[in-house]
């Protein structure tokens, strides 16, 4: 019961992280990590500022 | 136990795949084409992808990556393998495998199917699989980097161009699915309208609220787009409201238009970021929703296997099986867009070599079922139904009542008053001539969900679900798209005269962004001033420039595994590479020079000329030859790629040219010692 109740909350964590990554968030996340700062409603402003210029090159499938 | 088990998995398989081939008649249930898949992709990673693995590209563990040799924490980072893999798959997947397939019904069932699962096993899940790990042993360098190094400059160069024909192309085609889609439908056009807005608030939300609470703030955003559903059902009662978001197909392919300058050339971040997120959390949430539904409600597939349009005379797009099918399905088979993203974002996040498998074999073999499921949406319709919605006018005839009775005549009966009841019954006006694969891919959708979710009551929502959802995920690309293919350009003006490679510099980025626009915009206005549609002439030059993309792509592949002293294996590309050439070589041909008026651009503009002449005459003729044009150049320009492969490859074999690589030299990984 208890490998079951581990399989599911990794199963559930590593989901969480994939859609973290995939909505940007943990880019965010180490954005302020790099920059040593906590988040912000300016902070989150020169994160996007930032994020655009790689984000506009990232190519996306039909 | 083991040998047993793969055994029962390739005898289920079997008996499925003969199930789906060899039933006639009798309508079949869609669990037969989902257990056929299933054991097909499983196979296929088991030992098609391991041996690939093993004796070709001899993945090595110990290797250090990009990502943990270049980790900057921004674009090169060592990623957890699923991640990476969820990340991959959000990218490739768009609505070209929901598309294609909807449209390759036309022949049946059974075409589309046997394609997207060997070309998937055999082709495309092979392409992203060695260009990413490809890519990885070159530092997360380009397709078009890797051309230039690997073949030669041309190689470099018509992988440049391919792309941005691709990009222009697709974009043209993709607004103009949108234009079909919410034509003359107010409430289609209401619930995208108020995407705008809500994503608005959504930026607010981001920047002032809570910022950086992306998926909280997407699972807002989906709860608002539903409510816009809801209640765009008011607004197209409402004699008054739908007026005002009633358009005809021109009115919205010049807002389009003007809608992809404006996301390409403002700094508009409020309104594409928050909307991007969005289309995604519908993208991802309608893909599951999808496969959930169509496992519990195994729905029965009314499409018979095979149609009697295998012949080339068919409604949607003119052509036989032979080349056709093959280059209207592509992304859920084999896509060159691919090998763009398996060499862009995806290398730079692998942490092992050992994950491509799993990353570059394993999500395309994700976005494969995806178009499994859109065979599936458009094959439960009753084939009169799928016909009536899929052709032109221009086929079957402007009036409800000529359109029912030339469809009925080919032996798929249908009615005027039955197509009044489901347009009724989804909140539609009319569901005649509504071309482009999405409005079918809705209704297929809506059928499905409303046999249990709801019932008939809710059909109308479902439809209107599933037109926002690929309106929406279509307009992010029109944005996405635009913004990439300016910044190309600006890469190769910026050599020509340095401030016009400055992306902030506004006159560059007025001209570049007028200049992409302008380029799709030619398309969008074609298709929808085109008698045929439109599809009929724009979806399959998609298909080709995309197939001829991967064959460059291919190419790449086979240098590199020659290169590698791996040539008595390199048939695991070559194969798929030769029947690529021949399908978009075949295909291309008869779109330029075929004698039927239908099917080749040429001829179409003979007939054309010979014919009384209007005022729109002369566009049409132009426009034809501006389309055998474009295909020629193409084809030309892969040609070159193929004879400047060939000559590496002979060279190398007789030993007259130097066998050497451009990989990073071999580096040991650090995250083996530190977990051990």
């Amino acid at each position: 019961m208890n490998r079951a109740k581990t399989i599911f909350l990794n199963v559930a964590a590593t989901g969480i992280e994939m859609l973290r990554e995939i909505f940007d968030e943990a880019a965010y996340a180490r954005f302020l990590n790099r920059a040593g700062t906590v988040s912000s409603s300016e902070s989150y402003a020169a994160f996007r500022r930032e994020f655009e210029e790689a984000k506009t090159r990232r190519p996306k499938c039909c | 136990m083991r040998k047993l088990l793969w055994g029962a998995v390739a005898i289920l398989g079997a008996l499925a795949l003969g199930t789906i081939a060899l039933h006639r008649g009798e309508p079949i249930n869609a669990l037969w084409l989902v257990t056929a898949a299933v054991c097909c992709y499983s196979l296929g990673y088991r030992f098609y992808s391991k041996f690939i693995a093993v004796k070709i590209l001899a993945l090595d563990g110990l290797r250090a990556t990009p990502a943990e040799r270049l980790e900057n924490g921004r674009d090169f980072l060592v990623t957890n393998k699923w991640v990476v893999f969820g990340h991959h798959f959000a990218a490739i997947a768009g609505p070209g495998p929901l598309v294609g397939p909807v449209l390759a019904a036309q022949f049946g069932y059974l075409p589309g199917t046997m394609w997207v699962l060997a070309g998937a096993v055999f082709a495309g899940c092979v392409q992203d699989f060695v260009i990413l790990l490809f890519s990885v042993r070159r530092d997360g360098k380009s397709l078009t980097e890797m051309a230039r190094e690997e073949i030669g400059r041309v190689g470099g160069f018509v992988a440049y161009v391919a792309v941005i024909a691709i990009l222009v192309i697709l974009l043209g085609v993709a607004a103009l699915i949108v234009v079909n889609a919410l034509k003359a439908s107010p409430w289609g056009t209401f619930t995208i309208a108020m995407t705008m807005p809500i994503a608005v608030l959504m930026g607010v939300y981001l920047r002032r609220i809570r910022p950086g609470k992306v998926l909280e703030v997407s699972a807002l955003g989906f709860v608002l787009v539903m409510a816009a559903i809801w209640g765009g059902q008011y607004v197209s009662q409402n004699a008054a409201w739908a007026r005002l978001f009633t358009f005809t197909a021109p009115t919205l392919a010049i807002l389009i238009m003007v809608y992809g300058f404006a996301a390409s050339a403002l700094p508009v971040w409020l309104l594409l970021a928050p909307r991007d997120y969005l289309s995604t959390f519908v993208k991802l949430g309608t893909i599951a929703l999808l496969g959930i539904g169509i496992i519990a409600l195994h729905p029965t597939l009314h499409m018979p296997a095979l149609t009697r349009f295998v012949d080339g005379t068919g409604p949607v797009f003119a052509g036989k099986i032979f080349p056709f099918a093959f280059i209207t399905i592509a992304c859920g088979a084999i896509s060159g867009f691919h090998a763009l993203i398996s060499s862009g974002t995806t290398p730079k996040m692998i942490a092992r070599e050992t994950q491509t498998r799993m990353v570059g074999y394993g999500a395309m073999m994700a976005e494969s079922a995806v178009a499994v499921m859109a065979i599936i949406a458009a094959c439960v319709m009753q084939p009169g139904v799928y016909f009536a919605i899929n052709s032109p006018a221009g086929v079957v005839g402007q009036a409800p009542a000529t359109a029912a009775a030339t469809i009925s005549s080919w032996g798929f009966p249908v009615t005027a008053a039955d197509m009044q009841a489901l347009a009724h019954a989804v909140g539609e006006q009319t569901l005649f001539n509504r071309t482009g694969g999405a409005p079918a891919f809705a209704v297929g959708m809506a059928h499905i969900f409303s046999s249990s979710l709801g019932g008939e009551t809710l059909m109308a929502l479902w439809y209107h679900f599933a037109i926002m959802f690929e309106a929406l995920f279509i307009l992010t690309i029109l944005d996405a798209g635009t913004r990439v293919a300016r910044f190309m350009v600006q890469d190769a003006l910026g050599h020509v005269y340095k401030p016009l490679g400055r992306t902030s510099w506004y006159p560059s980025i007025l001209t570049t962004s007028g200049l992409i626009v302008a380029a799709w915009g030619y398309f969008l206005w074609q298709g929808v001033k085109d008698p045929l549609g439109g599809i009929n002439s724009l979806w399959p030059l998609f298909g080709i420039s995309n197939q001829l993309l991967a064959t460059v792509a291919l190419c790449v592949a086979t240098t590199i595994i020659i290169k590698m002293h791996r040539a008595k294996y390199a048939v695991v590309t070559l194969a798929p590479l030769a029947w690529l050439v021949a399908v978009t070589f075949t295909a291309s041909w008869e779109k330029m020079f075929s004698p039927d008026p239908r099917v080749g651009f040429l001829a179409q503009a003979r007939v054309l000329a010979a014919a009384p002449q209007t005022g729109a005459t002369s566009r049409l003729i132009f426009n034809n030859r501006l389309d055998a044009a474009v295909t020629g150049i193409l084809v030309l320009m892969v040609t070159l790629v193929l004879l400047e492969s060939g000559r590496q490859w002979l060279g190398i074999l007789r030993g007259t040219r130097e066998a050497r690589t451009k990989e990073s030299p071999f580096v040991r990984t650090r995250l083996v010692e530190e977990r051990g």
